[in-house]
């Protein structure tokens, strides 16, 4: 499942989404016991990547000859690679490349996306047109092919990956921003704020980005899902975290051609992906449903 | 109508040129001298000039972008620097595997979105329902490439059902063409299958509680009559917009599955052609992609406005 998916799938929702009494949404998160379970299995794989030093057992870069290709056991509880490296070692060290991914190029493509997005919708005129006409160009992409050509242009490293994946999902935010923006821009306090007399940059930090908020965090969540798949497919690829690093996609590269001989190589790698993208997914919609009212 | 159209066909022009501008630019800025790859080993200083002068890479860029335009718009997407193929013939030739590939996964995402949504919705907050949302948040969450990799394992490898990898043309053979096609399908649609569904299931859910739902269930028609004959009709239109969003998606899909199961289509050729640093024809790719991805919402948009004028007259 692609981004392009993610964001046909999410956005229309989010346009609609008003400010809520925040307590009152919180309150509603907390009875959602899938979005909670999604939060602490995040959190979870947030401790495991911070800790993965205290918790790997071995090394997840040092070969071992003698213990090349071993079936899962006590000593090697996923098994090992196809030099000898321990994979549950390396699944705990990945999670750090794929949790980094997904954060960083999600603040990247925030960071673009959301003062772009204000600048179009806000003040309209010509920079709203080109700034509408480039972000349309970049959706013309199909995010994975755009992600490759930027990745190979920039070289194969995760740094690269992440400024790849993080302009491709700009788009996302400059139209989710944009349309907070009008929709905000059109409240009576809006108008009345600027018939006070009230600065652009006052209105915007007062009203607007306080306003545009919840659905842009909701989006940024689940973004982060799907930059988190993006960077694992860049990385199966080679294009994104190099080896001896251990990284989830990386591992699963290396994986296909041990299938016959070592199935476990490529299990629990893709296993990790999934459920940390599961995670993200259940606490996003979690969240987008606890400030929705349109379900109450 | 025809303004309608006019303006519309007016706004993809200028996306277009931005879109070729971007093409242009990422691909100039990739690391590596494309004339010294194609002069080999022996390095030789004529044969390098001469290779800039026939490709005109010893133009100012602004130059090579005018002239790479100007061939684009007459259809000339240039030719490999390394194989010496017209893109276009490249392009032509592998673009049969990715439209089947992608015409097959839209069946498999139809068949498992349009039920699975439909039940979802009609037996909203019981077991069905979670159901559906649990298969759908699965579909969303599981990596394309990771699902394919776990079908080989399990359906050629332990089973030996299937082919694991290779491509077969129609022309030489439906059944093995299919039996090389269902798992590159099946992981391609599986995706598209969440995303459809839950467009589906939310159509589905604002229609069921439409006035002419409540009178045909008022003129004594069947539950079943009136999802199938009355709601379902009505509920596929904003699924059937989706689907003209879902081309690229469907395409980024593509260049993963057919890594993972050696299929000969488009998105092999782009991976291939990015790792061998070939100019033309990954600027080739990704114009005709971009180019059909515009064209086909543009024509979805008319479409739109020619079932609801509404849209066409705001």
């Amino acid at each position: 499942m692609s981004l392009e998916a993610a964001v046909a799938r999410e956005a229309p929702d989010l346009h609609a989404l008003p400010e809520r009494s925040g307590s009152r949404a919180w309150q509603r998160l907390a009875r959602r016991p899938p979005a909670i379970i999604g939060a602490l299995v995040v959190l979870l794989f947030v401790i495991v990547a911070a800790a993965a030093p205290l918790l790997a057992p071995h090394s997840p870069s040092q070969p071992d000859f003698l213990a090349v290709r071993q079936a899962p056991s006590a000593e090697y509880r996923f098994g090992t690679d196809e030099i000898g490296r321990d994979v549950l070692s390396r699944v705990i060290y990945g999670a750090r490349a794929s949790l980094i991914a997904g954060v960083i190029s999600v603040a990247i493509a925030m960071g673009v996306g959301v003062p772009l997005g204000l600048l179009a919708g806000f003040y309209r005129g010509a920079s709203d047109e080109l700034i509408m006409r480039v972000t349309d160009a970049v959706l013309a992409f199909p995010f994975l092919i755009l992600a490759i050509a930027m990745a190979a242009a920039l070289g194969p490293s995760l740094t690269n990956a992440m400024i790849a994946i993080g302009i491709a999902t700009t788009p996302t935010f400059v139209r989710l921003t944009r349309a907070q923006v009008l929709a905000v821009s059109a409240e009576d306090y809006v108008q009345a704020a600027r018939a006070l007399g009230a600065s652009d940059v006052r209105i915007i930090t007062s009203h607007v980005l306080p306003n545009s908020f919840t659905p842009l965090l909701v989006q940024a969540t689940l973004t982060i899902a799907q930059a988190i798949i993006a960077e694992s497919a860049l990385s199966f690829l080679g294009l994104g975290v190099q080896p001896p690093t251990p990284s989830w996609g990386g591992m699963l590269n290396t994986a296909k051609n041990f299938l016959v001989q070592a199935p476990w190589m490529a299990i629990y790698p893709g296993l990790s992906i999934f459920f940390t993208v599961l995670a993200f997914n259940l606490f996003g919609d979690g969240l987008r449903d606890a400030f929705d009212p349109r379900d109450e | 109508m025809l303004p309608f159209i006019g303006r519309r066909v007016l706004t993809a022009i200028p996306t277009l040129l931005i879109v070729t501008l971007m093409v242009f630019g990422i691909q100039r800025a990739l690391p590596g001298d494309p004339a010294l790859m194609l002069a080999g080993e022996q390095q030789d200083p004529a044969v390098i000039a001469f290779i800039r002068a026939k490709y005109r890479l010893d133009e100012p860029v602004p130059v090579q972008y005018a002239v790479w335009l100007g061939q684009v718009v007459r259809g000339d997407l240039g030719v490999s620097l390394r194989t010496n193929e017209r893109v276009l013939d490249l392009i032509a030739s592998k673009l049969p595997v990715t439209i089947e590939l992608s015409i097959l996964s839209l069946l498999v995402a139809l068949v498992i979105a349009i039920p699975t949504g439909v039940v979802a919705a009609v037996k909203k907050g019981r077991a069905a329902d979670y159901g559906g949302t649990i298969l759908a948040l699965t579909g969303l969450s599981i990596p394309n490439f990771w699902l394919g990799i776990m079908l080989i394992l399990l359906i050629s490898v332990r089973l030996g059902w299937l082919p694991a990898s290779g491509y077969v043309p129609l022309s030489e053979g439906v059944w093995e063409n299919l039996r090389r096609m269902i798992m590159p399908a099946f992981v391609l649609g599986t995706g598209l299958a969440a995303v459809l569904m839950r467009q589906m299931r939310s159509s589905m859910l604002g229609v069921l509680k439409q006035d002419f739902v409540r009178t045909a269930h008022a003129k004594g028609q069947s539950g079943a009559t009136v999802v199938v004959r009355h709601a379902l009709r009505n509920a596929l239109i904003p699924v059937v917009t989706i689907l003209g969003l879902q081309l690229g998606a469907l395409l980024s899909g593509a260049v993963l599955t057919e890594q993972v199961f050696t299929l000969p289509g488009f998105g092999k050729l782009v991976v291939d052609a990015v790792f061998n640093r070939d100019y033309a024809v990954v600027q080739g790719v990704v114009v005709v992609t971009a180019v059909a991805y515009i064209a086909i919402n543009l024509v979805v948009d008319v479409l739109y406005a020619v079932l609801d004028p509404r849209i066409a007259a705001r």
